[in-house]
């Protein structure tokens, strides 16, 4: 069996991944984008992964969930499909980031870091994320929305929903 | 897609291509792009280095991350011999609560910030530059990444860069979520894929830095000026600015204004202009109580402070704060200081590592005492405490995120005592709820 079939990762990642560590002078660099291009693909950071991520780079399985540890955008549990990250960082909140918070919570059933009903969705309030100008400002996996009010929620959702729908043919 | 605004007091040096499709590599040399690292080059191979840390010290720029150090002095400080390769390094770890220029940087004019790495390169003689961006910033990372590939693919990069005997590498790489990591040793134990734990300093960067080689470090802001410097002219580019503040800001304007955004005013802009003339002044015909003006980890400012306040390093730091990343923060007389202080101090505790006690335990009861604070339990003793706390934070730690939780939340108590006063004995807040905003504007 090829080391490509044995990997936990798609034949994609797992030659991504080849290339990667190839990119610097220390193979260990390609520790973090790893880890976070691995949860892109399974959801989190399974211990599966963590264990062929050690392998590829020669490291302890503690070294490595050491490191992931420390980040916060890393999981180690499934999130919904889409996690939507409201920042409520002062800039934002100036503009009334938690009005939209609240009406993410009041659409979704859920609170900070909960798992909508679905699995389609979960919620997280996160710290700046870098769009302080066009506050309030979310991120659903890694696309920005700014300059939200909470009117804009229920949109935003349904959109996702139905990328959701058309994804798994219902 | 981030909304790009103007006006006419701007002086367009680094936002210049925005919005003009320059991310397309041959837009970008249309635009005179890659003009400024061949200029370079055409100083021959012995010259250059000394040139260009001549055109950079001339120029006044300095460093756009926060501490305004100067860029130009900064490699010099870079051995000329060296055992271990050298490395340049950028840092779009953008994390500072207020600040978003460099997003627009990485968006719009990506090759600036590879011609400014590769500037940085011939100067001190390293062959290899990396790219930091913050995790958050995929689709950012994405942009970069092609432009980078374009430039190899055009050969702009590699083994001899523009025919010449220089050699020059770019790789990108991505964080994974921890604002800690803008700090330039955290950033580099980031990239060497470990915990973004500070380095104890000396030695600088310079001198022992990423993979043990002689490092610059630069924001990408910073970066992305050197082409403009080198272009136009160390001179040409320090008269823009003010005495010893050379050059441009990107101003980021957020919070309560009626036109926010990110505009770029020469060195030594009046703030109040900034705010009333630029921004377009106080949301909703308000009245202005306070402004950040330099990201989160900066004093505030009253009113009364910003009148006839240059924005430039030195003057700002006179008025007792800094100028910080750039981050102007404009909060309007509806807007309740202690939770404003909570909502700040929530991030350091959120952020700081662990590693430096002071700070660890620092925001953690500064967080503490605040919360309790604003849900009306405090006591006036608690007020004191938490000025206390907060000094005994003040350069205590290894890395600068210990001063950058104290120094605002010193600020707020100095500055608002009577509104922490106010919250005590069990009251509620005298303020509505920041959301409430939106809905009682006519």
């Amino acid at each position: 069996m090829s080391a490509e079939t044995m990997s936990v990762f798609s034949p994609k990642l797992a030659r991504r991944f080849d290339a990667l560590v190839e990119k610097y002078p220390v193979k260990r660099s390609a520790l973090v984008p790893m880890l976070l291009y691995a949860q892109d693909e399974i959801g989190y950071v399974s211990d599966a992964a963590i264990t062929e991520i050690a392998d590829r780079l020669g490291l302890t399985e503690l070294d490595v969930k050491n490191v992931a540890s420390y980040y916060s955008m890393l999981r180690f549990k499934p999130a919904g499909r889409f996690n939507i990250q409201v920042c409520t960082n002062i800039s934002c909140m100036l503009r009334g980031a938690y009005d939209v918070l609240d009406r993410f919570q009041k659409e979704l059933g859920v609170g900070n870091k909960g798992i909508a009903k679905d699995g389609v969705f979960s919620l997280e309030e996160v710290e700046c994320i870098g769009a302080c100008c066009w506050g309030p400002a979310i991120q659903v996996n890694y696309d920005f929305h700014d300059e939200l009010t909470p009117d804009h929620v229920p949109g935003i959702l349904s959109g996702y929903r139905g990328q959701a729908k058309a994804k798994e043919g219902f | 897609m981030p909304r790009l605004v103007s006006h006419p007091d701007e002086v367009k040096i680094v936002s210049k291509r925005f919005g003009m499709g320059a991310a397309n590599i041959d837009r970008y040399i249309e635009l005179g792009g890659y003009e400024a690292v061949k200029k370079c080059i055409a100083q021959g191979p012995e010259a250059c280095p000394a040139w260009i840390i001549n055109e950079m010290k001339a120029s006044n720029l300095r460093g756009r991350g926060g501490a305004g150090f100067p860029t130009g002095l900064k490699w010099s400080f870079v051995p000329k011999q060296s055992a271990k390769p050298k490395y340049v390094l950028v840092n779009g770890d953008e994390s500072e609560p207020g600040t978003c220029k460099d997003h627009l940087i990485f968006l719009h004019d990506p090759h600036a910030v590879i011609e400014g790495t590769m500037i940085a390169g011939l100067a001190v003689g390293a062959k290899m530059g990396f790219i930091y961006l913050r995790g958050e910033y995929r689709y950012l990372l994405t942009i970069m990444e092609k432009a980078v590939a374009d430039a190899y693919a055009k050969g702009f990069l590699g083994k001899n860069i523009f025919g010449s005997e220089h050699e020059f590498q770019v790789v990108t790489q991505t964080g994974a979520g921890a604002y800690e990591v803008g700090e330039e040793s955290a950033l580099m134990e980031s990239l060497e894929g470990k915990r973004g734990i500070p380095r104890i300093r000396p030695p600088f960067p310079a001198v022992v830095g990423l993979y043990g080689g002689p490092t610059i470090i630069n924001n990408a802001e910073t970066i992305a000026s050197v082409p403009a410097v080198i272009s136009m002219g160390a001179a040409a580019y320090a008269a823009v600015g003010t005495e010893r503040n050379g050059g441009t800001r990107l101003f980021c304007l957020s919070g309560h204004v009626e036109r926010p955004g990110v505009y770029e005013l020469p060195m030594g802009y009046n703030l109040k202009k900034m705010i009333y003339e630029v921004g377009g002044g106080i949301r909703g015909g308000r009245k202005l109580k306070a402004v950040v003006p330099g990201g989160s980890s900066t004093p505030v400012l009253l009113p009364e402070e910003i009148e006839n306040l240059g924005m430039d390093f030195d003057q700002v730091g006179k008025a007792g704060s800094m100028l910080g990343s750039g981050g102007v923060v404009v909060i309007d007389d509806q807007t309740c200081m202690v939770e404003f202080a909570l909502r700040t101090i929530s991030f350091y505790q959120h952020e700081s590592c662990g590693w430096c006690i002071p700070c660890r335990e620092g925001t953690d009861w500064l967080k503490k005492s605040l919360t309790r604070f604003h849900a009306g339990f405090g006591t006036e003793k608690d007020i004191d405490n938490i000025r206390y706390l907060a000094e005994n934070m003040m350069g205590r730690t290894f890395c600068p995120l210990g001063d950058a939780a104290a120094m605002p939340t010193l600020g707020f108590v100095k500055k608002f005592r009577k509104e922490f006063e106010d919250h005590l004995n069990g009251k509620p807040c005298p303020f509505a709820k920041q959301g409430a905003v939106e809905l009682t504007v006519v």
